[in-house]
């Protein structure tokens, strides 16, 4: 492998039922900031069948070029066709720094792809930085210059740890969600848009697809919402959320939940916060009920405001929140919902 | 029908973390349990060993106290044991690791290799599905349910919004969830069997088809820069209030960061 033969900033551009994941545009946000430290562009990769139409949304949020890999064995996401359109992509046009969404796909894609081109792969960033390593000077060992250091947490939240990819290219990275920002949309800008089918010929490593069962669910993302009252194993009953979504609604906010909520059969998983749920950063965060265990920290800890309620006042929760309440939640939040009312009625 | 199961003896989170100056884990010094999500991937292979019959090994890499988790996994059923350990497969990455399992695996007759969808430890979901790369098998990744069906296995296959009910050719690898199942408890006989039972334990020199640029340390394309504890942001302030006063507090904190 000579390193200097690939450069650029690729991003996996994921599409489901031909909608660009949230996931894509952050990507391409972010891929971009590394291809201006590095003087280089930011490619996006879309993978699917008739997706052709997606390259622009992708160039007006920042794209200077799009891939685009378009075939009838695409049109679900399947690990094996999907797998050879990314490890054809990197083998043809090799770019020094791939990315892919820590999504349910990519977190399956990312692992296939980079060990069949023999690179390394760091999971779940937080963070990614063009810099060097080593960090600091070793005596006795070369200081590489422009590599892609990647953050991630592991143990749960406990530790955090930064990654390079020294000798194998591209750098490859999962990202999570909700992490990075995308860029500002630039109405009308256009990426140039190569067309690119290594052939897809089904063999054993083909599964078959014998249904597709979509969870019925009319509930905003979590991820997107700007406050989100959050519920966990306090609230006490799947019933008792009514008071948390009663606050949701006089706030234009959303409900989410923890972990606990979830694995009690309260709420779908789709509301869940934390470490294998989703990661939010609202302007305001509700914990109520919430211990805060790690895990729930790890999902919404980057969040503006951080507002607990709790009982329990050692309860772990406070040691991140801005605002903490030790009080009964039964009492405090119907009382903050009517007063809320009366506050946004006077103005 | 041979199914060969993936458990990697994890640190139990509770019990604080560790690290050697080098940045790696110092796995020793830690308190360790078997891994969630390998757990429930061993009950996995169980309950179709219970409804099919099946021959289910157990693989482990790690150091030789690993054996811990092939033991608890013979009493809850499971019928062999293999540790892989040796000085040179330390300090690997998931590629290195993958290649190791996957050179170990090699030595096997399977028609499914059931492993964890990511341990707790690394969080990284990528052991499983490069396994099956190396040994160029399909792969089912992040499974809620699982079914034989003559040479095929029948997997509901978990999406953010959706799931898929996939159909792939046996010999195939699948991820499994923690949600899966809920694992069975070691029983007393099957514990009293497991002490005695025979335990394989492989070195570097049992590792088919796999070359040593792509072990330990050195075989890993992955290097630590920098490792440390997470720094939190400190807590705010904390109140004990009436429900009244709590209720003034917190809209008087919305209004002064104009969110009403």
């Amino acid at each position: 492998m000579n390193i200097q033969d690939y450069k650029g900033v690729f991003v996996f551009a994921q599409q489901v039922d031909n909608v660009l994941s949230g996931i894509a545009l952050e990507l391409v946000g972010k891929g971009k900031d590394l291809a201006k430290d590095l003087n280089t562009e930011v490619t996006a990769v879309l993978v699917g069948s008739d997706v052709k139409g997606l390259a622009d949304e992708l160039a007006e949020y920042g794209a200077d070029k799009v891939i685009v890999v378009d075939d009838p064995e695409l049109k679900e996401y399947r690990t094996e066709p999907y797998a050879h359109a990314l490890s054809s992509v990197i083998d043809e046009f090799k770019p020094e720094i791939f990315l892919v969404g820590a999504t349910a796909i990519g977190r399956d894609l990312g692992p296939r792809v980079s060990a069949r081109i023999h690179t390394g792969l760091t999971a779940d960033c937080t963070q990614l930085d063009i810099g060097d390593f080593p960090i600091n000077p070793v005596p006795g060992k070369e200081q590489l210059h422009n590599q892609l250091l990647m953050t991630r947490p592991a143990f749960g939240g406990n530790t955090i740890a930064t990654i390079a990819c020294p000798d194998f290219r591209p750098q490859m990275a999962t990202v999570r969600p909700g992490v990075m920002q995308k860029a500002p949309k630039e109405a009308g800008k256009k990426a140039v848009v190569v067309e690119f089918n290594p052939g897809f010929t089904p063999n054993d490593k083909y599964v078959e697809i014998l249904e597709v069962v979509k969870a019925v669910s009319d509930v905003a993302d979590i991820m997107d919402a700007k406050i989100l009252v959050s519920g966990g194993r306090g609230v006490g009953s799947p019933e008792n959320f009514k008071i948390l979504e009663d606050l949701a609604e006089v706030l234009g906010g959303t409900v989410s939940c923890s972990r606990a909520v979830v694995d009690a059969g309260w709420k779908p998983k789709d509301l869940q916060v934390g470490q294998t749920g989703k990661t939010v950063r609202p302007n305001v965060y509700f914990a109520i009920g919430i211990s805060g265990a790690i895990q729930h920290v790890a999902g919404m800890e980057e969040a503006d405001v951080i507002i607990a309620i709790n009982k329990d006042e050692t309860a772990p929760i406070f040691e991140v929140a801005d605002y903490g309440i030790v009080g009964d939640l039964n009492k405090i939040v119907p009382a903050l919902t009517e007063k809320l009312k009366a506050e946004l009625a006077a103005k | 029908m041979k199914i060969v199961v993936c458990v990697k003896q994890v640190p139990d989170t509770k019990g604080g973390v560790k690290f050697n100056p080098d940045g790696t884990l110092d796995r020793g010094a830690m308190l360790t349990i078997m891994n969630p999500d390998d757990k429930a991937g061993l009950e996995a292979a169980l309950r179709l060993k219970d409804q099919y019959g099946a021959e289910v090994t157990v693989v482990t890499m790690g150091l030789p106290k690993a054996e811990e988790v092939l033991r608890e996994a013979m009493a809850m059923g499971a019928d062999k044991g293999i540790l892989v350990t040796d000085r040179v497969l330390g300090g690997a990455d998931t590629w290195a690791t993958s290649q190791t399992l996957a050179g170990a695996i090699r030595n096997l007759e399977y028609d499914l290799i059931i492993t964890g969808r990511q341990a707790i430890d690394g969080d990284t979901a990528q052991v499983g599905p490069q396994i099956s790369e190396h040994l160029g098998i399909p792969v089912i990744s992040y499974a809620q349910k699982i079914q034989i069906e003559g040479d095929s296995v029948i997997v509901e296959r978990q999406y953010d919004d959706r799931y898929h009910v996939l159909k792939a050719k046996m010999p195939c690898l699948i991820t499994a969830l923690a949600e899966l199942n809920e694992p069975r408890y070691m029983t007393p006989g099957g514990i009293f069997d497991a002490y005695n039972a025979e335990i394989t334990v492989w070195g570097r020199a049992n590792l088919v088809d796999v070359d040593d640029s792509n072990l330990g340390l050195k075989g890993s394309p992955t290097q630590i820069a920098k490792a440390s504890d997470k720094v939190r942001k400190g807590a705010g302030e904390k109140v004990t209030l009436d429900p009244t006063e709590s209720v003034d507090y917190i809209v008087d904190k919305l209004k002064a960061k104009h969110v009403i």
